[in-house]
Parts: C-alpha cells; structure tokens; sequence
C-alpha cells in the first residue's frame, strides 16, 4: 500500500461560531451537501479505497454512508476523540498511529478543491520527499457578510512562503505573527538556493503527503501539537540544519540524543536509506539545481515541497465569508455532477429559478417567486412571490409570502414570516423572523436562550 | 521429461477411465491425508488444464455455433476445479475434457484448415508482402499445411511502430489486459521519426493510475516516475534503480495459494515492465537486466520454500550489480589507466558515470592530466561532469559541440561512454557522440570507448533512424531575458521539432573497447556475445 488517507474532522470551527454552533462543522451544508462530502469525493475520486477519519462522537453518529451521499465502495474508519483536551492535529494523528502502516495523506474536512491530486503525490515520490503540500492563490472575498456590521478586520496574519526557483522546492515559511523585527533568511539557505521567491497571497490548502518516518517522529516527540503550528514550520527548518554524521556505534547516539533532547528526525529518516539509492544518485546524471559543487539536494535527507495552485478551486471553509463563497464556487459543474436542481423538488410553473441556483430535495416552491445565485436545502418551503438573491438556505427552511431575501444565510428550520425584507442578514437555526417590518439589514438573528454564544451580538469584527 | 509425464499421465488417464470409482475414492482419500496443499503432478495438472481451456476458448470463436454446446459442460468442470483445491475435481474432470478435446480437433481440423488459409490469402493479398507482426502466424496447435509456402514474418518491435494504427491497437490490448494505462503521445512529430512514441514530460503516467498504487507496486510508481523526469538518467542509474526495485518487489511478494513462485513472479513482473516501458522506453542495459532476473526467478527449484526463494533471489540481484556494474567499473578503471598517460589531454563528452569514475580513478593514482569538458543542448548533461571532476580536483575546460573542431588539435584522447554495443560493432550512446568519433578521426585522435559487457545487446543497427527515443520537444524551449523562444511552435504548421536522445556510431570511428574482459576492438563485440551465451 502507498498512502493511507487521514482526514481530520474533530476542529469546531470556532472562526464561524454563528454557523457552527448548532450543526458541527464538517456537517455544514455546503450547495446542500455536507462539508466532509468534499475532501471523501476528492479522495474517491483519484481511488482511494480507506479513508481514516477523526472526528468528535457527535459526528461519527452522523457520518453513516447514506447521509454522506457517497456513490463509491470507500470504506470509512472512524476514530473518536474527546475535544475536551484541546486536541491538536498532530496530538490526532499520534493518536491514530498505529492504524497507519505507510506514507500517509493528511486532509482537513474543510478543504473545497478540484486539484489533480497526483500534482502533489507525484512531488512527494518522484523527490522521495518528507513532506509534500498544496497552497493555492488566495482570493478575496469581496462580497458583503451578512450579519456582521462595521468594517472587515484588515486581514488575517499573512504566511510568508519561500520557494525556490522551480517553485516546487518549499525554503521558507513563517507566519506575519511570528516575525518580530523582520525577516531574516539564513545565509546557508541563500547560499545553497541564490534565487528564492517569496509569496505572500497564497492559502494553505491543509493538505499535507507525510513520510511514515514523520509519523514515527511526532510519536517520539509529544510536545509538537499542531501540524500546520509547528510540524511543518519545524520540517522546513530541518531541510537545512547541520546533517548529523551517522554515528557508528551505539554510545554516541545515546550521547546525542541527550544533547538533542529529542529524537533526530534524520537518525529515524536515514536508517532507511538504502545503499542502492545512493549508488544511484551517484550514477545518475542529475541534478536539481546548477552552479555549485554540491550533489542533488545538497545532499540533504528531509525535502519538502510544494504544490502550488494557480488556477482551479479551493477553498478553506473556516469562515462566514469562505462559507458564502464557497456555495456560490459550488455550482460550477466541476465539482457537483448532480444536477443542480433535485428531481423531487416541486417547482411550480410560474417561478424564476437562475442556472447557477441549487435545490435540495423536496423542496416546495410556489409560483411567481425567483430564485438568483442562491442555495435552497432539502426539505424548504418557498411560497409565492418570494425573492431570493444571492442567498443560502439550509435544510428545512419556510419562508412565507411576499419576502425579499438577499445576501442572506437563513440556518436550518427558520421560518422567516410573510412579507419580510432581510438584507445581509444572519438568521440562526430555528428563529423566526417576524412577518412585515421594515428592512432588515446586516442583522444577526439567534435565539437569546443560547447561552453559550451570547456574546455574539451584531458583530462589529 | 514432458514425454515421461505425457505418458505417465496417459496411463492414468486410462487407469481413470478403466477403474473409475474406485481411483476417485482413492483420490479423495489421498487429498484428505495431505490437507489442501496440491502436489506437484496436481499443479501441473491444472496448469494443463489452463491450457487447454484457452485452446478450446480459441476454438469456439472459430466454429459455429452447434459446436459449443459439448464445450460447456467440461469448461464448467474445467472451472470449478480450478476454484477448488481437493484433488478430486482435476482427476473428474480430466476424463471429459480429454474426450472432448480429442472429438473437437478430429471434427474441425479440417474445416479450421481451410477458414485459416482462405484468412491467410485475404490478409496476404491486402497487405502486399509487409509480413508485419500484425498478422497472425498460423499457431502451432494445428500444422501449416505443408504445401503453402509461408513468407518469412520478422517481428518488429512495437515501439518502432508507432505509424502502424494494428500495432498501435495491439499494445493498446495488451497494456488493457495488465491494466495499465496508455500514454498518449504529444505534439507534431518530424516525418522521419513519426514511426517513433514521442511523450511530454507535463502530462505524466500517474495521472491515469489511482492514487494509492494497487495494481503496480508503489516503488514501480516511483520508478517510473523519477524515469520520466529525467531524475534516475544515465543506462547505469537505470539498471541499478531497476534492479533495486525488483528487490522491494520481490520482498513483498506473496505467492498465491496453487501457484509456483518461479511462474507466478514472472507473470507479476510484466505488467510493472510495460508500465515502465510507458514512462520511458528501456534501455539495452535494463533489457538485460530483466532478462537475467526473470531466468533466476525460473530456475527457483519448486520445492523450494518461499522464503527461501526470495532471499536467494535477492542475493542474485545483488551479485549481479556487485559484478556487472561494481566491480566492472573497477576493472574497466584498472584497464583504462594503461592508456591515460602524464600529460594527456582527455576529451570527455556529456556525463557518463563511466568514464568520469574511470577518470577521478586515473586522478588518484597520481596520474597528470586535463580534460576537456564538451556538452550539448538541451540536457547539458556535462554540467554534472564538469561539477563532479572539478570537485575532485581535475583540470577541466568546458565547451559546447559547436566548438569541437576548434579545440580538437589539442586532445589527445578521447574516451567516450557507451549506452550499448550493438551485435555489429556499433556504439549506441548519447545523440552527438559519432560526430565527436567522427571528427576526432579527421584529426587522428584516438578514440576510446568504455563499456560494461552486460550492456552488450544482440541487435544490429546501421542507422540512428530505425530505433531511437524521442524526448519531449517542450524541452528545446529556451527562456533569455524573459522571453521564452519557440514559445507558440505548435502553430506554426510547418515546424516540426526534434529532441533526438541515442546515435551510432560506426565502428571504423572507434580504435577501442575497454571492457570488464579486456581491451578489445570493436568487431570483437559478436564473439563477447557468443562466449557470454555459452558460459550461461
């Protein structure tokens, strides 16, 4: 076997907590289906057969084969963990190590992309690499989110990524956070790779091909918890330190693993290193990199690379905006092949329902209403003269004569009462707008009785 | 040893057929004793009566219908006895076939004769007289008749074929059949080289293949893969990091019950074959390699315990780069140094790891010379020898082809590597080299060319025409001061271009051989051949 896919589900979505906090996240529906739905149907796609997924014991109770909408034979394995330890992702994959036997693929259930996978597979064989990544062009998100007032935070800390000339060897990688005085690239670097670019738009799509030797790594080493946080930034870090010289009897490698205090990720990684590999490196006639005297790769043992993405979908649903977006990216074709409107809904003559809008199942929508770029989940009521625009509707939503719906994100079982006129709004799961009144704009609507989240009032982020 | 069987098997065959009930009993009660494991005579059995199920599938599509009803029944039998492992089923079903087999051919025979050679005559007189390995030779179950003189079918190789739409058709099948996918070819392809597979490097095998690798073994992947983009290059590279790929394969190799390691491996084998073949053709070198790995997988002992099989071969596999390339290269080097003298200017071309061990060697045992780098677009390989012999600490000078016959005067030896001998004394190597030869002889210069004998292979070949590879065109692109040339060479209609990879060099260029038997001059490649077949 190659690679064994672990796909990480237990996040509770706090950057979205108006979404999330009555549907976990990876169940939120997404161009009405759920959000985990994506990274399995990418992974059924290229031809994975197993997919291990972790996740919290409420989700597990949902992730039943025919909730899913899973056409394919995949076989899903379900691990629990408790989220009351604040598990990190890397604490998760330790957590599962013994399930996983080689190489494996690490997914996040947020991830919405229709990324020919092999791009990043065949980096991580071809280079016998440690670590192999996707990262994809940011995009803006320019339209207005609903219910949250006052101006949009300037931006989230940038990543600053390195690469080198070819732009699939990863060099550097720091976080605006992290970098107190500046940046400062170390001179063995600029001296083994003279020509690096440094991007800063892009997204990390969360999608990491691990060595088995990484995994072996994190069990040795408890205190790195969180893959994105600290593996990788640690990872592209070793590619360039001081190679330790194999020791030849067993008292020095006692003697540097103390110094260390931790195991050496190259004593775990080289151990393997056949005798045939590196006579034919030393046969072969290439080379990554010209105009120096050092063999491929420096003769370094851990390489990292990455996949960048210029064109094509992904996304990272992990807030409000990337939500709305992503329901709109949805009904492109590439990545839904059915059709946009579910058969069994019942779409009465005199309706206007645009190409790029989708309908869930059994959906009721009555005459003289028109449905623009919006999402309508399973089981909604739409009654006459209804304008929706622009807008997503979760499962089981009524919405009564006369209302003019735009911009908006209505959870599931609202009702939204006769001839309301919501603008930009949040409607939280099971609340009921109050029928006539004037405009409601930018507003969030949740039930006062939610203690937990009582703290979000109308937003000013 | 097959006829001792033959009528062995005859006389149980009879016995089978006289005593009936009571051998069946006797057989239940014997494979009762021995628990599920078949013995031999029952493995080879079943192997037989493989076979003669696809001679009766064979068969079947020729006749008419009436015909395949007594087929069925015993290809029913024939079936679940292959399924089951008790040796009751094969001495069942062994009588009906039997009888089958022997009333179908005394039916048919002559009607198969004359349907066969009414097809013959059709596909002759529309083919003219190519004899392309397309057309079918009539098989040997049933013999030609002996009045029809047959013409001479030569096969040709199917990557020589590229332009011939049945050839092209019949790998399709046979890569269908191993469940590999076909990589499509790429671009316009100069009329002289259209009959060859040419391939972009943008657009590789695995994007066919699923993800986590199930029908070929992830090391073949990876293998491929690095074959591909050019990171394992070099005929010496290959052959190890094929070599040692079989290794990991045979490691995880398990037998499948009624099935012999020494048959079963083989058949695993070909299919990671073709799909390397795909990714990029074989080199002389691996070919044979291949060979000599699938003859020591064939002669496993049957009786020999798996563990035991794979860690003889394995063992094998190892000897063989010890001998082959290892200490060749020792040899070769031990050679070679007789010819290099203090003073000498060597010219060395492209980057053979060859040659370049032959000269860091020369270089330690204090021997004082300089050499003369030349390289060619668009690999610029000599970039990675000039980098290796600098490092060492040689006196380099670095030229492009263009410049050969300016720098020439001063060589006074050219050492040149290899990719493969032909049987006729040609040096296939790297395209560029018979002009080096060629120009080296105008002034006189010796040339000197190192090659290991298990490269040594029996085509023959006059011309770097006939049988060639055809890198990716995209590769002739070149980006100077942000412009990239040939950009767009896809439009223009009449352009065609060519990134040729091997030539030949004739032998009247080459004043020597140095291989691991010795100093030989190039003619003498036929009798290394035959003295290589004896010994083996």
């Amino acid at each position: 076997m190659e690679l064994q896919a672990v796909l990480m589900a237990a996040g509770g979505g706090s950057r979205m907590m108006e979404l999330t906090y009555n549907t976990h996240k990876p169940l939120l529906p997404v161009g009405n289906k759920p959000l985990i739905w994506y990274p399995l149907n990418l992974l059924e796609r290229v031809g994975f057969e197993e997919v291990i997924i972790i996740t919290t014991k409420d989700v597990q109770k949902m992730l039943t084969p025919d909730r899913l909408k899973l056409d394919g034979k995949m076989k899903l394995d379900v691990v629990c963990i408790q989220l009351e330890g604040e598990m990190g992702t890397a604490d998760a994959l330790r957590h599962v190590q013994q399930k996983i036997k080689t190489d494996v693929l690490v997914l996040s259930c947020d991830l919405i992309t229709d990324v020919a996978l092999h791009e990043v597979v065949d980096l991580f064989r071809a280079h016998n690499a440690s670590m192999a990544m996707l990262m994809s062009k940011l995009h803006e998100f320019t339209e207005t989110v609903p219910g949250q007032k006052g101006k949009k935070k300037a931006g989230e800390q940038r990543d600053f990524v390195g690469v080198d000339a070819t732009g699939q060897r990863l060099l550097f990688m720091a976080n605006e956070a992290d970098l107190e005085d500046g940046l400062t690239i170390r001179k063995s670097i600029m001296c083994k790779h003279p020509s690096m670019r440094i991007r800063t738009g892009l997204l990390d799509a969360h999608l990491y091909c691990l060595k088995r030797c990484v995994v072996d790594f994190l069990v040795e080493n408890k205190n790195i918890s969180s893959i994105r946080g600290e593996l990788i930034p640690y990872l592209v870090r070793k590619q360039f330190s001081k190679s330790v010289n194999l020791p030849n009897n067993k008292d020095e490698v006692e003697m540097s693993q103390k110094m260390e205090g931790q195991t050496n990720l190259e004593i775990l990684g080289s151990c393997k290193d056949e005798e045939l590999l590196r006579l034919t490196q030393e046969r072969s006639c290439w080379n990554d990199h010209h105009g120096d005297m050092s063999e491929a790769y420096h003769g370094g043992k851990v390489r990292c690379y990455v996949h960048i993405m210029e064109d094509g979908v992904c996304y990272r649903v992990n807030t409000l905006a990337a939500y709305i977006e992503a329901n709109r990216m949805v009904s492109a074709p590439k990545l839904i092949e059915d059709p946009p409107i579910h058969p069994s809904a019942v779409i009465s003559e005199c309706t206007q329902v645009g190409a790029d809008s989708i309908i869930g199942a059994s959906c009721q929508i009555s005459d003289k209403t028109s449905i623009k770029r919006s999402t309508v989940g399973a089981s909604s009521t739409v009654r006459e003269k209804v304008k929706i625009t622009n807008s997503i509707l979760m499962n089981g939503v009524t919405v009564e004569e006369g209302c003019n719906i735009q911009g908006s994100v209505i959870c599931s079982n609202a009702v939204i009462g006769r001839n309301a006129d919501i603008k930009y709004c949040l409607v939280g799961s099971s609340q009921r707008i109050e029928p006539d009144g004037e405009q409601r704009v930018l507003e969030y609507y949740h039930g006062s009785s939610q203690g937990k989240i009582c703290h979000l009032e109308p937003m000013t982020v | 040893m097959a006829d001792a069987d033959e009528t062995s098997k005859q006389a149980e065959r009879n016995t089978n057929v006289g005593d009936g009930i009571a051998v069946k009993k006797q057989d239940i009660a014997r494979a009762k004793n021995e628990g599920k494991e078949l013995t031999k005579d029952e493995k080879q059995r079943l192997r037989k009566e493989k076979k003669q199920q696809k001679k009766n599938k064979k068969d079947d599509k020729g006749e008419s219908e009436h015909e395949n009803v007594p087929l069925p029944p015993s290809q029913a039998v024939v079936q679940c006895q292959s399924q089951k492992a008790p040796s009751v089923a094969p001495s069942l079903a062994l009588t009906p076939v039997s009888v089958c087999t022997s009333e179908k051919p005394a039916k048919s025979k002559a009607e198969q004769r004359a349907e066969r050679r009414a097809r013959q005559e059709a596909d002759r007189a529309a083919k003219g007289k190519k004899g392309e390995s397309a057309q079918q030779p009539p098989s040997g179950k049933s013999k030609a008749p002996p009045n029809e003189l047959q013409p001479v079918v030569k096969r040709l190789p199917e990557h020589v074929q590229v332009d011939d739409p049945a050839a092209v058709r019949k790998l399709a099948k046979k890569l269908e059949r191993q469940q590999i996918p076909v990589r499509s070819e790429y671009g316009y392809k100069v009329s002289l080289f259209s009959h060859l597979h040419q391939y972009s490097r943008k657009a590789p095998l695995t994007q066919q293949i699923s993800i986590p690798s199930t029908v070929i073994h992830p090391y073949i992947v990876r293998l491929g893969l690095q074959y591909s983009q050019g990171i394992v290059a070099g005929s010496n590279a290959r052959s190890i990091a094929l070599l040692h790929a079989f290794q990991k394969v045979i490691q995880d190799y398990k037998t499948p019950p009624n099935e012999e390691l020494s048959r079963d491996l083989v058949n695993k084998l070909k299919p990671y074959i073709s799909y390397l073949n795909q990714c990029r053709p074989l080199s002389a070198s691996m070919g044979n390699a291949i060979k000599y790995v699938k003859k020591e997988i064939s002669n496993i002992p049957c009786l020999c315990k798996e563990e035991e099989a794979k860690k003889q071969l394995l063992s094998c596999i190892d000897n063989y780069i010890k001998e082959k390339i290892t200490l060749a290269a020792t040899t070769i080097s031990a050679y070679a140094i007789e010819k290099i003298s203090n003073g000498d200017v060597i010219l060395v071309y492209g980057c053979s790891s060859l040659v370049n061990h032959i000269l860091c060697d020369a270089f330690d045992k204090k021997r004082k010379f300089s050499v003369i780098v030349v390289d060619s677009r668009p690999r610029l390989e000599g970039r990675e020898a000039l980098r290796r012999l600098v490092k060492k600490g040689i006196c380099c000078t670095y030229v492009l082809i263009s410049a050969v016959s300016y720098i020439l005067p001063e060589v006074s030896k050219v050492f040149l590597g290899a990719h493969a001998l032909l049987a006729n004394g040609y040096v296939m190597s790297r395209v560029g080299t018979s002009q080096i030869a060629l120009v080296a002889k105008a002034y006189n210069v010796p040339v000197l060319v190192c090659c290991e004998t298990y490269k040594f292979c029996e085509r023959v070949q006059t011309d770097s025409f006939v049988s060639n590879e055809l890198d990716d065109p995209d590769d002739l692109m070149v980006t100077r001061k942000g412009k990239i040339h040939l950009e767009n060479w896809q439009d223009i209609r009449q352009l065609g271009l060519l990134n040729l990879v091997y030539d030949v060099t004739p032998p009247d260029f080459v004043d020597l051989v140095i291989t691991d038997l010795g100093m030989i001059p190039c003619t003498s490649v036929p009798v290394v051949l035959r003295v290589k077949n004896v010994d083996q």
